[in-house]
């Protein structure tokens, strides 16, 4: 059986990749978009985990609702971005700086 | 688990609230012609319902639904009735501003309640999903909110930095709530306060408190976690500025009321260190920025900022007194901030008035908005007989009673170079010539409800002493 620490690792990896993902890309706001998910997709995996570890099963319910949430955020994501092209004409992370101070 | 309907009494503000919101979406729909009237007397008949709802039978108080996942106590029922009573001002002072914007549609109303619906969950929040629901409801609201204005380039930027910024945060604190699962094997808030005080050492568990305090800080606009508040409050329509800048404070308040104070109790030591750091930034970060500020809603912004510093004061001292003053903080700054964005919205109605240089002579114009935005800008800079004076004196009571002097002094500092770009609102308003001569009329309605709050303000700060007594007794 795969011990609890190999899933945890797994869930902080791809953690840190989202973050990562967030910070160092400067090009396409729907990579952003993406890491947002994958940070989710992080979190539900260590709730799965966990709950099995624990041997509860309100872990799995939790993941449930942050599916849930997670779509839901993506559907606005998704409509703020279109937004955004149509005003902008560019999806470009560097171009959003019409506002300083 | 409740067996009965009537099991549910205690949270049918909630109901009646969810159900409205659908009812306002869908009579938008139908209404044709005339629709943002029909959509706004809905929205107020909505939420004067939740406040009737709210305050016609407290004799269960306090009670908890769901095996604890629900409670309703005197902290949730105190922050509730500001809540509600802050977003119908926002939707008074919104209406006028919204018509002449060509956005007459349901959508800011029907957004509106929905958030209003997840602010009433997040306050309610016992166990940790009711919470991470709360949170998101509030947060997917207001990223639409701000993009209302979709024709604007600087709305739908703002929308988009906050998307992103604010999703980036939930996951944190969603990652740190999923690690104190892992390490309490539940997520009811009781018993996660149970095990951190019994195992309050645990490695994890405080890597797990690292993540909630970045989403809590985010939710409050806490240095350095800020960076979204200036250009969400500059670029979004003055209408949705004022819904973002009010209510959500206190329910930023309830979040870490809820998560950091009740759950996470016993690592009061480790997360006020965090906070103190975060305190500090805040206050200086905040004043000393909004002072190079030209447009009045970025200043805001950075007021709103510098004033989060001040709650996160009264949280750190972690007394009862202290909660007590960080309550009372935010309850009276979500007041100030709503009349504020209130003057600016009202301000706004031909064209936008965004820029300090449009406030100038506004006594000339109108005396009495003068007047309100006086006392409102003095109680920002807490200048007694104000409530902000009376505010910031808790907090600083609260704070030196644990014996932080030196963070006494240093709010004390930052406060008064912040009461520079308070003092300079007034000064533009009183003794600057007005750039045109047109009068500037608030409308009967959001004149009046822009009275009651200005008024409230100046009448909290002389007789401060029974809001007080109930923040100390909700804390307690």
């Amino acid at each position: 059986m795969i011990p609890l620490s190999h899933y945890l690792v797994l869930g902080a990896a791809l953690f840190c990749i989202a973050v990562a993902g967030v910070f160092l890309n400067r090009k396409n706001v729907i990579v952003l978009l993406m890491a947002i998910e994958l940070m989710l997709l992080a979190v539900n995996t260590n709730f799965v985990a966990f709950a099995r570890y624990l041997g509860d099963t309100t872990g799995q319910v939790f993941v449930f609702f942050v599916l849930t949430v997670a779509a839901a955020e993506a559907a606005i994501g998704l409509a703020i971005l279109v937004v955004l092209f149509r005003n902008r004409g560019s999806i470009n992370v560097d171009d959003l700086d019409r506002m300083k101070g | 688990m409740p067996s009965t309907l009537t099991d549910l009494a205690p949270m049918l503000p909630e109901i009646w609230l969810a159900a409205m919101a659908c009812v306002v979406l869908v009579a938008d729909v139908y209404a044709g012609r005339g629709r943002i009237t029909v959509a706004y007397l809905l929205a107020q008949l909505s939420l004067l319902g939740a406040l009737w709802l709210l305050l016609r039978d407290r004799s269960a108080v306090p009670v908890s639904l769901f095996d604890g996942a629900f409670l309703r106590d005197e902290l949730a029922d105190l922050l509730k009735l500001f809540v509600l009573a802050l977003t119908a001002a926002a939707f008074a002072y919104a209406r006028g501003y919204l018509r002449d914007r060509g956005l007459e549609r349901g959508e800011y109303f029907t957004l509106g309640l929905f958030g209003v619906l997840g602010m009433m969950v997040l306050i309610s929040a016992g166990s940790l999903l009711t919470l991470y629901l709360g949170l998101e409801l509030l947060a997917l609201s207001l990223y639409a909110m701000v993009a209302l204005h979709r024709d604007s380039l600087e709305a739908s930027e703002a929308a988009m930095k906050y998307f992103v910024l604010g999703a980036l945060a939930s996951g944190m604190a969603l990652y740190g709530i999923s690690l104190l699962y892992g390490v309490t094997g539940t997520l009811g808030l009781d018993e996660v306060a149970r095990a951190a005080a019994a195992d309050g050492a645990d490695p994890v568990m405080l890597l797990a408190l690292a993540f909630v305090v970045v989403g809590v800080a985010f939710k409050l606009g806490a240095v350095p976690f800020h960076m979204w508040i200036p250009d969400v409050y500059h670029g979004a329509p003055a209408a949705v500025a004022l819904y973002v800048g009010a209510a959500p404070k206190i329910a930023g308040f309830a979040l870490a009321m809820r998560l950091l104070v009740e759950g996470l109790g016993g690592l009061q030591g480790q997360w006020a260190d965090m906070l103190t750091v975060l305190a500090v930034l805040s206050l200086a970060v905040g004043n000393v920025v909004a002072i190079a500020q030209t447009n009045i809603k970025r200043m805001l912004g950075y007021s709103t900022i510098s004033h989060m510093g001040f709650l996160l004061l009264g949280l750190l001292a972690g007394t009862r007194d202290g909660y007590g003053a960080a309550m009372f903080y935010a309850l009276t700054y979500a007041l100030m901030a709503a009349g504020a964005f209130g003057v600016v919205a009202v301000m706004s109605r031909g064209c936008e008035a965004e820029r300090l240089d449009d406030y100038r002579g506004l006594n000339a114009r109108n005396p009495w908005l003068a007047f309100l935005m006086l006392v409102l800008m003095f109680s920002m800079a807490g200048v007694p007989p104000t409530v902000g004076f009376y505010a910031k004196l808790t907090v600083l009571k609260a704070v030196i009673d644990v014996g932080a002097l030196w963070l006494a002094v240093l709010a004390v500092i930052f406060s008064v170079i912040g009461a520079f770009y308070y003092l300079r609102v007034v000064k533009l308003m009183y003794f600057d010539e007005p750039p045109q001569e047109a009068p500037v009329h608030a409308g009967l309605e959001a004149g009046t409800v822009l009275s009651v709050n200005g008024l409230a303000v100046l009448g909290l700060g002389i007789l401060p002493g029974a809001l007080l007594a109930l923040c100390l007794q909700a804390v307690g």
